[in-house]
């Protein structure tokens, strides 16, 4: 979306790892993005899909590997522009106290004493910090810390201010009571700052918050959704408009497969997967969504569900696409729905629950049959994790390929298909282990 | 009433601060003292073969002139952590070379440094003290060094990305970064390992300070020359009164500099939430209140470091002028490489066409030493863990224990074990049981303290919900020892066995060769055959001595301490 008046525009900015056998993983597709002045754009997309990496691309502290980004028309190449982030985590430094975190940016810029300290503590009066200036960071809640972070980076006066999931280590009611003070600082133009960038993975913040919503979708990252929202501030949450759109990008996230955009042709990138990406959801949490189902006759709206339960939707989706692979439940235009199988495994006692979970698993995950295979092939009915792990490295990441394996481990441990051996790091069928114990006993 | 409260608050705090600013003027007056009567010393002629006196009213000087080279030697060594952490935890290619060489030259031994530290230095002042002094000061550093610049290191390695990513968005200049993030994310870390680094250059202090290399004596004024020539005199008298010394110095510095300084560096703690329990020192309150301190800190600190922090601040964009520098100085480095290489590969050739000089019967000498060492070292060990892991459990699991028990075994702790040396073999020698059974003595002497401050702090560390679990499930004392009290010490117990391992190969250099009533006790051992290699100049054995023992080190490290320590982090970390 090329405009004249933007700000930041990345052209075809991507991101991929080359693999020592010169395959390469894909983390974010080509992407072209603008963010325009007197905006508020939120980036929103599950966790692990790539937003903060996109977020540090744009804002010079990372490299794309291929593609662009251009400041007011000018590459962005080893210059910096003029932004500021606050960071999910604070990232204050513990042994500076809260005007010497504040004043930092400005030291870094040459500017006097004198001049720092004033404008510091201007900004410190801004976000509800006066009295504070000489604490440090560990006596402040939570919440204060994020206010100096907000201090700290309004203080700089950046062209863009970029947030990293800034309200996911508050508490609800605390990220509810920054969010609104935050909108009113905007909307009243006391943010000394032209425009916001906020990753999220919280779908009511970004449509509560933003101008216009921008919906990643992963393996690799690539913009499945964006739209402006065209109401004014504050938004009310129970208007039809707000709930439409909430309710529309549940859709897009729940239905990964529809709507993808044209296949580009670089070569080397891999087809379609093998191995389709395990949800990172246990076993015990598939069975507690199910029940839930049932005692909803069966069926609900996927946000009311998410709402009722107090329940991120990035907490909640892996556990509903769970279900979903296992053919327990069907997710059907922002409904979740249980199916029979879903009823007989939520219904059955314990023993009963892992052998139904036994024959969906083999059935509908490949990477447990594979498993399967695999160990049975063994005299020992042993392997070690690493085997598999390298396996799984040529598809994923390899943080993403070890986490494959440790849900793919819970799922067989679950399920009884094979046993794990953390100390010897191998994978061990079941029925052998089991066989190996009574001939010893 | 109210008046008089505050009166009564306010005039002692008021004369205390006066006390101190006193105190602080007294101490700048004679520090200015010492510098001068050291610079006369220094650059005077060179009397390479000082007279050591053992009467008692030499000790002030004796020990001024050591805590000197001490002090010296702990800030190049500082200096040097700094350069060689910094370097290695930003430069990936620096790192593959520079963290290996590290490892490798921590398990070299002092004595191993000594022909080539001592004879470069004297070459370089042939004419005057400063080559001895320079020579024995950095004998020091090579003990004090390499744990300080390792942790340094691992510190910067471990700084969390966003706080990075924090440094570079608001642009902070190269040195704001290093003194905002970098320093005071590793200060805690530095502080400790400096401690140990220091106690140390005490352990040490005797082989730094005199020393015969092949047919030189060099022997310097100070507290280790003054412990040895009593050592050899046998005189029982001078070595109560050198020890008494030592003792009081150490407590001295632990008292005026230490603890204030973990005081201090306390604020530098990474943590998010305040925690209950924070070290205080008398000192640090008083230095804090003191308006002298204020004065100069307002003065002359803070404007100094306004213009550093504006001196670093890069003006305007990078420019082609400054890239092309860049360029030229990244030239430089590959040229420099270059030649470090050369040197290393002509030094490599030098040390072959030594080392195929040994004889039969000296190559037979160093591996029987290496095995009668290593058993030695591990006796020691096993020794010390034997009584210092039951204790340790005792004094963790009882707080009223712990607060009596603790400051002792600090202060027993920091006797160096080299100065109580001849006391034990005196007594050990009259008992009959020679140098081969008094120096597992010795370096039992030196070590099993850090096995006992680690199990201490792990038997600390045990949660008190597990006690508790194991009280209500009525566990035996078996089972308490199996499933409750070694996994909960275990990785603090790596630790511990670690550095006292690292201590003890360290420490059979001084225990198996020892000048004694001007005699030569040795035993077999590696460390015997490094003193003695020293002592003859027989550099070809003192090579291959120091090689065989860092392999040995580097390969029991890698081979079995890097895996426990990798399972103490994996399967028996106790998560919040």
């Amino acid at each position: 979306m090329p405009s004249v008046e933007a700000i930041v525009e990345a052209e075809k900015v991507e991101k991929f790892y080359e693999q020592p056998d010169g395959r390469r993983i894909e983390v974010i597709a080509p992407i072209d993005l603008a963010i325009e002045p007197n905006k508020i754009i939120a980036l929103l997309g599950p966790s692990g899909c790539g937003k903060s990496t996109l977020l540090r691309i744009l804002t010079g502290l990372a490299r794309p590997s291929a593609g662009e980004v251009l400041w007011h028309g000018n590459p962005l190449d080893g210059e910096q522009p003029n932004v500021a982030i606050v960071f999910q985590s604070f990232a204050l430094f513990p042994w500076l106290t809260v005007i010497q975190n504040v004043e930092a940016p400005l030291k870094a810029k040459g500017i006097e004493p004198d001049e720092r300290h004033n404008r510091a503590m201007q900004i410190l009066d801004t976000v509800g910090l006066d009295g504070f200036e000489t604490a440090y960071p560990k006596e402040l809640s939570g919440g204060m810390k994020q206010r100096v972070g907000f201090a700290r980076a309004m203080v700089v006066e950046p062209e863009v201010l970029f947030m990293d999931e800034p309200f996911s280590a508050l508490d609800v009611l605390t990220a509810e009571n920054l969010r609104g003070e935050l909108m009113e600082l905007w909307v009243n133009k006391k943010m000394p700052t032209r425009s916001i960038f906020i990753v999220t993975h919280n779908i009511d913040e970004a449509i509560l918050l933003a101008d216009r919503v921008i919906v990643l979708g992963r393996d690799p990252a690539r913009i499945r959704a964006d739209f402006e929202v065209d109401m004014v501030h504050p938004r009310d949450r129970k208007s039809l408009r707000y709930v439409e759109l909430v309710d529309y990008v549940y859709k897009v996230l729940t239905q990964p497969k529809s709507d993808l955009p044209p296949p580009h042709d670089i070569k080397g990138v891999p087809g379609p997967s093998k191995y389709p990406r395990l949800p990172h959801a246990r076993p015990g949490g598939i069975a507690g969504l199910l029940e839930i189902l049932i005692d909803r006759n069966g069926k609900d709206d996927l946000y009311q569900l998410a709402d009722e339960l107090t329940m991120e939707v990035d907490d909640l989706l892996p556990i509903v696409e769970a279900a979903e692979l296992l053919e327990f439940a069907i997710v059907r235009e922002g409904d979740v729905e249980i199916t029979q199988e879903g009823r007989e495994f939520a219904e059955a006692d314990i023993l009963t629950r892992k052998m139904i979970f036994r024959k969906a698993a083999l059935e509908h995950v490949p990477l447990l049959k594979q498993i399967d295979t695999a160990l049975r092939r063994k005299s020992d009915g042993a392997l070690p994790d690493d085997f598999f792990e390298d396996v799984l490295d040529e598809h994923f990441s390899m943080d993403e390929a070890r986490r494959q394996l440790d849900t793919v481990i819970l799922w067989g441990r679950y399920g009884e298909i094979f046993d794990y051996d953390a100390d010897a790091g191998r994978l061990v069928l079941t029925e052998m282990e089991s066989e190996r114990d009574s001939a010893g006993a | 009433m109210k008046t008089s409260v505050l009166t009564k608050a306010i005039i002692p705090e008021r004369t205390w601060s006066r006390l101190t600013d006193i105190v602080i003027f007294g101490a700048a007056i004679a520090l200015f003292y010492g510098v001068v009567t050291v610079a006369r010393t220094w650059l005077g002629p060179i009397t390479p073969h000082a007279e050591i006196s053992r009467s008692p009213s030499a000790l002030p000087s004796y020990a001024a002139f050591s805590l000197l080279r001490i002090v010296v030697a702990y800030i190049l060594s500082l200096c040097f952590t700094l350069v060689y952490g910094y370097v290695a935890a930003y430069n990936k290619k620096a790192e593959r070379i520079m963290i290996p060489l590290l490892d490798i030259l921590q398990s070299i031994p002092v004595l191993s440094f000594l022909p080539g530290v001592m004879l470069a230095m004297v070459a370089l002042f042939p004419s005057r003290q400063l080559g001895m002094e320079l020579g024995s000061i950095l004998l020091i550093f090579t003990g004090q060094v390499w744990n300080m610049a390792f942790s340094f290191y691992s510190s910067i390695k471990s700084i969390p990305r966003e706080l990075h990513e924090a440094a570079r968005i608001y642009r902070l200049s190269w040195w704001q970064r290093f003194i905002q993030l970098e320093l005071p994310y590793a200060a805690i870390g530095l502080v400790w390992n400096s401690m140990m680094s220091v106690a140390g250059g005490w352990f040490f202090l005797m082989a730094c300070e005199m020393f015969v290399l092949g047919d030189r004596d060099f022997r310097l004024p100070g507290l280790g020359s003054y412990l040895q020539t009593a050592a050899s005199a046998g005189d029982t008298g001078a070595i109560v009164w050198g020890l008494a010394a030592m003792i009081g110095i150490i407590v001295f510095v632990d008292q005026l500099v230490w603890r204030p300084v973990i005081a201090w560096a306390d604020k530098f703690k990474f943590e998010q939430v305040e925690s209950a329990s924070a070290p205080h020192s008398l000192v640090l309150d008083a230095l804090r209140r003191s308006s002298a301190i204020a004065f100069v800190s307002r003065r002359a600190l803070d404007p100094m470091s306004e213009r550093l922090a504006l001196f670093f601040v890069p003006r305007g964009e990078r420019s082609a002028k400054t890239r092309h520098r860049s360029a030229l100085i990244s030239w430089m480095l590959r040229g420099l490489g270059v030649v470090v290489l050369g040197v290393v590969a002509y030094a490599i050739v030098l040390a072959g066409m030594l080392l195929a000089g040994l004889t039969q019967p000296e190559i037979f000498a160093i591996v029987l030493g290496a095995g009668a060492t290593f058993l030695r070292v591990n006796v020691a060990l096993l020794i010390g863990a034997a009584w210092a892991i039951p204790a340790g459990v005792a004094i963790g699991f009882n707080p009223k224990l712990a607060r009596v028990a603790q400051p002792l075994a600090q202060i027993a702790a920091s006797v160096p074990a080299t100065a109580l040396f001849p006391i034990v073999l005196l007594v050990l020698i009259r008992a009959g049981g020679g140098l081969g059974v008094a120096s597992v003595a010795l370096m039992l002497l030196g070590t099993q303290w850090y096995i006992l401050f680690n199990v201490i702090a792990g038997a600390m560390a045990i949660p008190t919900d597990l006690k508790e679990a194991a009280n209500i499930y009525r566990f035996g004392s078996i089972d308490r020892w199996r499933l409750l009290i070694l996994p909960g010490i275990f990785p603090y117990l790596i630790t511990g066995l670690v550095t006292a391992a690292g201590g003890a190969w360290n420490a059979s250099i001084v225990a198996e060769y020892f000048h004694f009533k001007a005699q030569t006790l040795s035993t077999v051992g590696l460390g015997a055959t490094i003193s003695q290699a020293t002592d003859t100049g027989n550099f070809d054995q003192l090579l291959a001595a120091t090689i065989v023992m860092a392999a040995m080190v580097v390969t029991v490290n890698r081979l079995l301490w890097r895996r426990l320590y990798r399972l103490a982090e994996t399967r028996f970390k106790l998560e919040a």
